[in-house]
């Protein structure tokens, strides 16, 4: 086997491969470390461990929605604004659905918007702050102008407008927001990589003429990660919060749909929330409990990642 | 400073002109007619295509944006569709409106925040640090809309002690303490959010001077703690505090949108959601418009004050 390996140059570069792979998974191996390091600090953090709990709850809550859910969330199933009974726990709205139901249904549109309008916009932020950040020059001021540009307009004012002309529904609220909320990730992540550009490893990859891609995915993206994990954390609260807002104001997820923020909408009558407590209270506190818990879970996250809880 | 001023100013010109671009293409992304709003259903085709001539929507878009940019320059904002009035006419009452709140907000905000957040962060991790930061992350979370209509609920209607809308009693003398009755649920509602995000602010930035060596060589020193607190650390947090004025205006505009609806105050806010009812394109683009200069004003405002409170930063 060994005389084999001597003169077979195939196999020589094979054993180098391997060597290499082993050293990579060398590495991986410490991230692991670094990964369980986070994970053990942020277990120990009470506030974090709950509202990662709270968290997973609401996520079950939106995957089981028809399991749960004692009715038909679109359908009239009793009378028109009946107070909560043993039939209808939280009672029924103005055209006899369900409170209940619509309000575990509700957690999907949340959830819903909330991950994939931050997943766009990570794309987008992260993508261009890489650039803008490693490349410099001509593109850097370019990429900053266009972020200056589009955080010159009041965030949800912008989007308010875009979704309305649009045409509301769940998924232009989601688009809508995944278009207009890269500028402040990217502005993040330039700022990281204009400082890890500094460091030896990258300026040694440079040196060694890596491609400017390669380096900026492969040894800059690492790097940044976590900031930019923690910065999504606290865009899905911001989401679930845009989210509800715009369709309280009839202009994000249209009826029949439940969402949480039009489940609202009619309480903006004073009767309705003077006496029927049951058609804003529980959807707000939906709403509340949610973004509290992803603000929560973020902080936890920021805190054991700067190693703020020992 | 001189030479600074001037570089920062053109700057700025070429995003205001991207932002007027943009402004005339968000709003013409919208597939309806305005035309559909004044025109009786049994209209001719001929008198539609008069009333679209009359509006000047016949015309390519890039003519329509530069005859709009024209008009622009000369301070006419358009023509309302809705109301029939021109923007110019209507806006200052809606500006005075929304800047009253906003001014309330950010007094009540930083009379609260500033101290809390230096309590904050000298307490760091202590029992008042941990409920000071709990509250203020009740704040940042809590929709504006639900903040606001379970006050409406408490004050309004079952205590009874403060009206549930508008800017001033309908028919009342108009006297400043009812004036103020009304300011006060959309103020709390809206500070609700910057005071806490203030308060985080503040005290992460005391944190981080308090650990300076400045600090340290003042402790060293012998000065009181009072000195050392007002004297070195409070000035040097200016910085931070000005960010988040500047980067809090457009949020504040955007925030004001809902508070506006909930308490049917007659500001921009309100304005822009009856306009998206209407269509009324005119007024959204003017909205939008002052809105985008008005934050590149404040940015323009803060990078100018860092240089005057932080000797260390010069251009």
């Amino acid at each position: 086997m060994e005389e084999q390996l001597k003169f077979n140059p195939v196999s020589q570069k094979k054993i180098i491969e391997m060597e290499q792979l082993s050293q990579i998974q060398g590495i991986s191996q410490n991230d692991d470390s670094y990964t369980k390091t986070i994970i053990k600090r942020f277990l120990k953090d009470k506030i974090a461990t709950v509202s990662l709990i709270v968290f997973v709850l609401l996520t079950l809550i939106a995957i089981f929605a028809p399991v749960l859910a004692p009715y038909n969330p679109n359908q009239t199933v009793g009378f028109f604004e009946d107070a909560p009974s043993s039939e209808f726990l939280l009672g029924t709205d103005e055209v006899g659905r369900d409170v209940l139901s619509r309000l575990i249904y509700g957690a999907r549109v949340s959830l819903t918007v909330g991950v994939l309008s931050v997943a766009i916009y990570a794309v987008i932020g992260t993508t261009l702050g890489l650039l803008s950040g490693f490349l410099g020059g001509f593109w850097d001021s370019a990429i900053m102008r266009l972020t200056e540009v589009f955080m010159a307009f009041p965030y949800f004012m912008v989007i308010l407008v875009i979704v309305s002309l649009i045409g509301p529904s769940i998924w232009t609220v989601t688009f809508v927001i995944g278009i207009l909320g890269w500028p402040m990730l990217c502005r993040l992540v330039r700022g990281e990589v204009m400082k890890v550009k500094k460091a030896d490893y990258v300026q040694a990859a440079i040196s060694s003429g890596y491609h400017t891609f390669q380096i900026a995915f492969k040894h800059i993206f690492p790097n940044v990660l976590t900031l930019i994990l923690v910065n999504m954390t606290f865009g899905i609260a911001t989401s679930i919060i845009t989210e509800a807002s715009l369709s309280f104001l009839g202009v994000g997820v249209q009826p029949p749909t439940a969402s949480w923020g039009n489940m609202m909408s009619n309480a903006q009558s004073l009767t309705v929330l003077a006496n029927q407590y049951w058609r804003w209270l529980p959807a707000g506190l939906m709403v509340l409990i949610s973004v509290l818990s992803v603000n929560f879970l973020g902080d936890g996250l920021r805190r054991a990642i700067d190693g703020e809880v020992k | 400073m001189g030479k600074y001023i001037v570089k920062r100013i053109l700057i700025t010109i070429p995003v205001l002109l991207m932002v007027t671009v943009f402004c005339f293409i968000i709003v013409n992304l919208a597939p309806g007619d305005p035309t559909d709003l004044y025109i009786s259903e049994n209209a001719t085709e001929q008198q539609i295509a008069q009333m679209r001539a009359s509006l000047g929507l016949d015309q390519p878009f890039p003519v329509q944006y530069f005859k709009w940019l024209l008009n622009l320059i000369q301070g006419n904002l358009g023509f309302s569709f809705a109301s029939r009035m021109p923007v110019v006419d209507v806006l200052p009452s809606k500006i005075w409106a929304t800047v009253t709140l906003m001014f309330s907000t950010l007094v009540v905000s930083y009379l609260i925040a500033i101290p809390l957040g230096i309590i904050s962060a000298r307490k760091q991790n202590g029992f008042v640090d941990n409920m000071i930061t709990g509250v203020s992350f009740l704040g940042i979370s809590i929709p504006n809309f639900f903040f606001g209509l379970a006050l409406i609920y408490i004050f309004g209607l079952q205590l009874g002690i403060l009206p549930t809308g508008g800017m001033e009693t309908l028919g009342g003398n108009g006297g400043w303490l009812d004036r103020i009755q009304h300011l006060v649920l959309p103020t709390i509602v809206l500070a609700a959010f910057y005071c806490s995000n203030m308060i985080r602010y503040v005290r992460a930035s005391m944190i981080d001077i308090f650990s300076e060596n400045y600090m340290r060589t003042a402790t060293a020193k012998g000065l009181k703690e009072k000195l050392i607190l007002w004297g070195h650390g409070v000035r040097n947090a200016w910085v931070p505090i000005i960010t988040v004025i500047s980067t809090d205006i457009p949020k504040m505009l955007g925030g004001a949108i809902v508070t506006e609806q909930i308490f049917q105050w007659p500001g921009i806010g309100q304005w822009m959601i009856s306009a998206i009812n209407a269509r009324d394109y005119p007024v959204l683009m003017a909205i939008n418009l002052i809105a985008a200069v008005s934050v590149l004003f404040f940015n323009l405002i803060a990078d100018l004050l860092y240089a005057a409170v932080d000797p260390r930063i010069r251009y």
